[in-house]
């Protein structure tokens, strides 16, 4: 067993040096995928705020049905805004042409976009833009420095400003705080906001891999078997040795 | 006429049974470091099946490989557990595969009379990792293709020939969809030549017979039959051995498939869930973790005259090295249970060195990582090159005539 665990060790060894990524503190997503409530609230942010920009293009509509507890209708009738087939995937009608002519990139798809990034990535870079005169859409992120996007939330959250300090000669955001006056005051308190851009973390964590709760549920009885199969294996083992000296 | 002996008077059924497992004597003391072969044929055998049902979804083009593989994701039938095994297996395969070579190093079964099964087990660790750079590419995500570039630009490294020859690796300027297909045409080739090699592998070690953990060759002490008194019928002993070593292997493997089969972004790396683009250079390219060891040697290696060949020679002489180890231990035992202080710190050394160039493969450039990568590619290449002195003046135990439990 020692000699076991010596060999798991050295073999995962490489593993333990997981770096910590780049410098910007990111926030403890916190999601549950397999609260479907949760799941449901962040689709529904998802079709009335990302996407008329960006697609879930993998993502089919009566899969995410089946797999949020709706019925085709309900599904039909409050998430689909750009198709009437439930088979078809969550595309835009924008073209890639008119997106650079009016973001200056082409927004991406977000199938994926939890798996490329982490869930921590997304949940604190919905909640870090703030006011920049200086970009077209007069909002720049802390996470994402310079991004195309406008704050499309910011009748939900208000708009935020961000408070500078200098860190070796270099202007580093300390922290955002709402801006002055009405412009600072969104529909949601800053903890409900949070709470939805959780919800829509958990929905694009689900986009990105449907099948996550049905693979670990399969998964700990495969792994029940295999312990079964383990000590079975083992006692046979045994009996068959036991003539060896 | 039984139905054996009709076949047996037309193949050799029974005898081929009786030499290679019925009656092919294993010593007796092989340990857990002895699961390791079979489980790496396991492993290939789960390669080549869930790489032909991929291969049925799976579009070796441009335009279409990143959609089919997150169609086969999310549309195909048991799709995503026939890539997570194929994905987490490619993985599983160098892992075990460096046990099994780590247990060859001490336990010395590259010495005579099993140099020849040495080289082959080295020539079958080159063909792997030729067939994981090319299958890395077809998923089409950025770090494939920038993965790919960085390997394939160390060819175009080559002086003269090397502009030349990177363009004739890729089959384009730049990598491509010719680059894709190609890789994939090969990808699914080389296994098959895998397993050729495993074949032969297996051949040329029941020709020599198995080391063991005492390094002793139980065919020297035979009984009145001619059978090593050390030794054990292969099956059904090590067949019911190895099938507990099967089930074990299988829970950690499986916990990997079912739970972790990004394990942290090593197994599947986080930048690969966005599609290749030629436009956008990743801020950080590093190889999957199995190639680490040899890109943090490349790394290491400053470049000499504007030229990044020396570190190039130097990533292809850390695995060239292999090939000599059996003439450059001359220590008089085998086994590193009977070998001295000297031996015993050098391996250690060495698989610290090992991990350690793994762990700087995957990190950014810093004058002090640098610097760490040196010492450690000093120390690689002392561990083969230096052994001919250190494992001769090593003190050695005597090797008892007879295999120890």
């Amino acid at each position: 067993m020692k000699k076991l665990i010596v060999a798991f060790l050295l073999a995962t060894a490489p593993l333990l040096g997981l770096a910590a990524g780049g410098g910007v503190h990111l926030d403890d997503a916190d999601i549950d995928v397999s609260d479907q409530a949760s799941l449901q609230r962040g689709a529904k942010f998802f079709v009335n705020y990302c996407l008329s920009c960006h697609s879930a293009k993998f993502q089919r509509y009566n899969r995410m049905a089946r797999d949020l507890g709706l019925t085709e209708d309900e599904v039909k009738e409050n998430l689909m805004f750009t198709t009437d087939k439930i088979g078809d995937t969550m595309t835009i009608a924008m073209s890639d042409a008119n997106a650079e002519a009016w973001f200056g990139v082409v927004p991406p798809d977000l199938s994926l976009i939890a798996r490329a990034r982490g869930v921590d990535y997304i949940y604190t870079y919905l909640r870090s833009f703030y006011v920049d005169e200086a970009r077209p859409f007069g909002v720049n992120n802390v996470v994402f420095k310079d991004v195309g996007m406008p704050h499309v939330m910011w009748e939900l959250q208000g708009m935020q400003k961000a408070v500078f300090e200098e860190v070796d000669g270099q202007q580093v955001v300390k922290e955002l705080v709402p801006v002055e006056g009405a412009a600072g005051k969104g529909k949601l308190s800053p903890e409900e906001f949070d709470g939805a851009m959780r919800d829509l973390t958990a929905f694009l964590s689900y986009v990105a891999e449907p099948v996550q709760l049905e693979r670990k549920r399969l998964g700990t009885w495969v792994l029940l078997f295999l312990a079964v199969f383990f000590v079975l294996s083992y006692l046979l083992k045994k009996e068959y040795w036991k003539d060896v000296h | 006429m039984s139905l054996m002996t009709w076949i047996d008077e037309r193949f050799p059924a029974t005898k081929v049974w009786n030499e290679h497992l019925a009656e092919y004597y294993a010593p007796k003391n092989f340990n857990f470091w002895y699961f390791f072969g079979s489980l790496a044929m396991l492993v290939l055998v789960n390669q080549i099946l869930t790489g032909i049902w991929l291969a049925m979804s799976y579009k070796p083009d441009a335009m279409l490989a990143f959609g089919s593989v997150e169609y086969i994701m999310r549309d195909v039938e048991w799709g995503w557990l026939i890539r997570y095994l194929h994905s987490t297996g490619a993985s599983a395969f160098f892992i075990v595969i460096y046990l099994h070579m780590f247990r060859g190093l001490i336990y010395g079964s590259y010495r005579a009379p099993r140099e020849l099964l040495w080289i082959i087990g080295v020539v079958l660790y080159v063909l792997m990792m030729a067939t994981a750079f090319m299958g890395y590419l077809l998923p089409w995500g950025q770090m494939s293709y920038w993965g790919a570039q960085v390997i394939i630009n160390l060819f175009s490294a080559v002086p003269v020939i090397g502009p030349d020859l990177g363009v004739w690796i890729r089959g384009d300027y730049v990598i491509s969809d010719a680059t894709l297909n190609r890789f994939f045409a090969l990808h699914f080739l080389l296994p098959f030549l895998l397993a050729a090699v495993v074949f032969i592998h297996i051949v040329a070690l029941h020709k020599v017979g198995s080391n063991n953990p005492d390094g002793i060759e139980i065919k020297k002490n035979k009984d009145a039959n001619g059978i090593p008194k050390d030794g054990i019928p292969f099956h059904p002993y090590y067949s019911v051995k190895d099938t507990v070593g099967v089930a074990g292997f299988l829970f950690l493997f499986a916990a990997a498939v079912f739970f972790a089969p990004e394990m942290g972004g090593y197994f599947l790396e986080p930048p690969n869930f966005d599609p290749a683009d030629p436009l956008k250079t990743p801020l950080h390219i590093a190889p999957v973790w199995y190639f680490t060891p040899f890109y943090a040697i490349l790394r290491a290696v400053p470049s000499m005259a504007g030229s990044a060949f020396p570190g190039v020679l130097a990533m292809g002489a850390a695995i060239v090295v292999m090939f000599f180890l059996p003439w450059l231990d001359r220590s008089p035992v085998k086994s590193v249970r009977y070998k001295g202080p000297i031996v015993k710190g050098a391996i250690a050394i060495f698989v610290v060195v090992f991990i350690l160039l793994g762990w700087l493969g995957t990190q950014p450039v810093t004058p002090f990582l640098t610097l760490l990568a040196q010492i450690c590619t000093v120390l690689y290449f002392a561990f083969f090159l230096l052994m001919p002195i250190y494992s001769k003046m090593d003190k050695t135990k005597p090797v008892p005539e007879r295999v120890t439990q």
